[in-house]
């Protein structure tokens, strides 16, 4: 099962080690992590995703919670929320690839972003599952460089919250 | 105002009497500045003692305990006794001496990432870089170990900020951490569902933990179980909720308790965990402990409740908090039939102890005396209010099953199971509660752990009662390999211990031995009559099991 955990924690030295550590500490698995700074800049949010089974992920979430720097938790799953992940990819090209490449590209939307004579950097945002189906379209392509984000995840918006 | 005359101004403030630790370069600024307080200094001979008695200090007192040691192998050294505190919750606060600011990173002489180290067993840990937060992070430090669920606290503190001066000096009122808010009211709906399941039970237990003397809820668990008549079995750390004769108190439950004890757990039909953990020394099989049974999880740290069993009706605040609303009207409901159950239990319990082999009095060998028998003695004798610190191994095992505790209190490492502990907290529980009688009760290899502690109980005066149980080999391994690796025996044997009465006549402390039960309540009665710190030897034969 999987289960999106976004964190909100006091921006300080040494919090990412801190709950990166209770993951490793307690066995808990990481499938991603990403983390930036709120509109408060005392205040980062992280995005982690987890699986396991059910008492794993209320662990997980009781765990957070008894983290000193850790100021609010909320969870979710893939379906109740907007989930994106941002990809960076730099492949090899040439003129019988190109095209190929460039379909690819176009049929998933993603963008060609830079180019040498030899090298492409591509850049794609979308779900998660899409970025792999576009990373596994890509088989025979020499793939240079990968930068993926991890996931990011925001609740839906509804009228009640 | 240097920062460091600062920090022992915010020390007096939180009421600390005493700090235990062992100085270093990187902590000198501290003790300068202590020279000109009232707080009292003691010099531990290695830094894990420092923590342990610290701890010993913080369980009598409730206060918590507070060590002060250099940093790099003064701070590593620390590490073991913060990792024990964290494992029974017990409060401290570790303060650690650190390299000059600008160098920490660059590998310095005796630097070491002490707050790294101790991550996953601190409850929470500070790296000093402003020498003005120092009130704030010293009320904060002692708020968050005596608050929730309790646990230490470290505070690395570079040199150069002890030294740097403060601007201006004030001390907050109280600590207000927008990420700490530990809930210690009992939710309303929650306690008046428990109040409905024990009303509706026929079967009840309750099973006290370590949790119930952390809150000090002691009087209110007990007034519970009495005016309600529901039977009480404990974890190790419970021991002590009830005196052990008490009529409603049915042993110590998990695979060291008594079988009796386990019987009314496996019977009973709702069961109230109460500041324990359910954990693996308790219950060995924490799914079937909510099989035909309404399991009641009481305990201030939500992650704690449903981590190891999935509770029918969870309870998170403060026992004590909880106890006090459980107290306010008597449960109509009438458990006599449950009760005569249970004490058939307890007697045929009682009856198959004097069954044993050599009956329970004499172990057949002439050289020695029989362990239990020993210490039923010894806490028979020992003062109604004695605190009695076991170590860990068969001695804990023996401690466990045959004390008999009446107002005192039990200490031991129970989470961690740190051999060695005995001696140091012992000394901690001394000091933190000078009139009362406190007993150490090891065996021969953990005592050689700490034994550099009898230096500190002479240089600082401090009485305290020492039982060496001696069977010359690491008995609890000698008995898993009795059982598991059907006697072959490997690294367990002592050889080479010192001859404890030449050492104990080394420190300038009286020695005393019993190696025969004829004259053992004679020797019992010699070793407590006085108030001086005292070593016991007591021979006991290496084949005896716990």
């Amino acid at each position: 099962m999987k289960r999106i955990y976004s964190v909100l924690v006091e921006n300080r030295a040494g919090v990412l080690c801190k709950v990166a550590g209770l993951f490793w500490r307690r066995c808990f698995n990481i499938d991603s992590l990403a983390v930036g700074e709120t509109d408060d800049r005392k205040v980062s949010n992280m995005i982690i995703v987890s699986a396991g089974d059910k008492r794993t992920l209320e662990q997980i979430e009781k765990q957070l919670n008894k983290k000193l720097d850790v100021i609010k938790v909320k969870t979710f799953d893939e379906t109740e929320s907007i989930n994106r992940e941002l990809l960076l990819l730099k492949v090899k090209y040439n003129r019988t690839t190109r095209r190929d490449i460039m379909e690819n590209c176009d049929i998933m939307g993603a963008q060609i972003v830079d180019m040498s004579s030899t090298t492409m950097m591509i850049q794609m945002c979308d779900t998660p599952e899409r970025v792999q189906i576009f990373l596994n379209s890509l088989k025979g392509i020499s793939i240079v460089e990968i930068s993926r984000t991890g996931t990011l995840a925001m609740m839906k918006c509804s009228d009640n919250k | 105002m240097t920062a460091t005359d600062a920090l022992i101004k915010c020390l007096e403030m939180e009421g600390v009497t005493h700090v235990f630790g062992y100085p270093g370069v990187a902590i000198c600024p501290f003790y300068d500045s202590i020279l000109n307080s009232s707080i009292k200094t003691i010099l531990v001979r290695q830094e894990q003692n420092a923590a342990h008695e610290a701890s010993g200090y913080a369980r009598v007192t409730g206060k918590a305990g507070v060590a002060v040691v250099t940093s790099g192998p003064g701070a590593t050294n620390l590490i073991t006794g913060i990792a024990t505190a964290f494992a029974d919750s017990i409060p401290l606060v570790c303060i650690t001496g650190q390299v000059n600011s600008e160098l920490m990173g660059s590998d310095v002489f005796q630097e070491a990432d002490i707050s790294g180290a101790c991550e996953s067993f601190v409850k929470y840990s500070y790296i000093v870089r402003d020498p003005n937060e120092i009130p704030r992070i010293i009320k904060e430090a002692f708020y968050i170990a005596t608050s929730g669920r309790k646990g230490p606290v470290l505070i690395d503190l570079p040199i150069d900020v002890q030294m740097a001066e403060i601007r201006k000096f004030s001390y907050p009122e109280e600590a207000n951490i927008r990420t700490y808010k530990p809930t210690v009211e009992g939710h309303a709906v929650q306690i008046r569902k428990v109040l409905r399941a024990l009303k509706n039970a026929r079967r009840p237990i309750i099973c006290a933990g370590g949790g119930v003397h952390l809150s000090g809820a002691k009087e209110e668990v007990r007034r519970f179980v009495e005016e309600n008549e529901i039977p009480l079995v404990c974890t190790m750390m419970g021991l002590g909720t009830l005196p052990t004769d008490h009529p409603l108190f049915y042993g110590m439950v998990g695979n060291n308790g008594q079988v009796y004890g386990n019987r009314a757990m496996n019977d009973a039909d709702v069961v109230l965990m109460v500041g324990a953990r359910v954990a693996d020394r308790s219950i060995t099989q924490p799914d079937l402990i909510t099989e035909n049974k309404v399991l009641v999880h009481i305990d201030v740290d939500p992650a704690e409740i449903g981590k190891n069993a999935g509770p029918t009706i969870p309870l998170v605040g403060d026992i004590k908090n909880i106890f006090e609303h459980f107290n306010q009207k008597v449960i109509e409901a009438d458990y006599t039939d449950w009760i005569d159950r249970l004490d058939g239990y307890k007697d045929d319990g009682m009856n198959a102890r004097t069954r044993t082999v050599y009956g329970d009095e004499d172990d057949g060998n002439p050289d020695t005396v029989a362990p239990s028998f020993f210490i039923r003695e010894l806490s028979r004798a020992m003062k109604k209010d004695a605190v009695y610190v076991a170590d860990v191994g068969q001695n804990q095992m023996w401690s466990c099953a045959n004390v008999r505790i009446r107002e005192g209190r039990f200490l031991t490492s129970g989470g961690m199971g740190t051999m060695g502990y005995a001696v140091p907290a012992a000394l901690g529980a001394k000091i933190g509660a000078p009139d009362k009688q406190v007993v150490a009760v090891c065996g021969d290899g953990g005592f050689q752990m700490t034994m550099m502690e009898l230096a500190t109980l002479k240089q600082y005066d401090v009485h305290v009662k020492i039982v060496v149980l001696h069977n010359g080999v690491l008995g609890l391994v000698r008995q898993y390999q009795h059982f598991t690796y059907k006697d072959r025996f490997s690294v367990i044997n002592l050889d080479g211990s010192p001859d404890l009465e030449k050492l104990s006549a080394a420190y300038g402390i009286p020695y005393l031995r019993i190696s025969d039960e004829a004259d053992m309540l004679d020797k019992i009665d010699a070793f407590l009559a006085t108030d001086e710190t005292m070593l016991l030897e007591v021979m006991v034969d290496p084949n005896s099991l716990a």
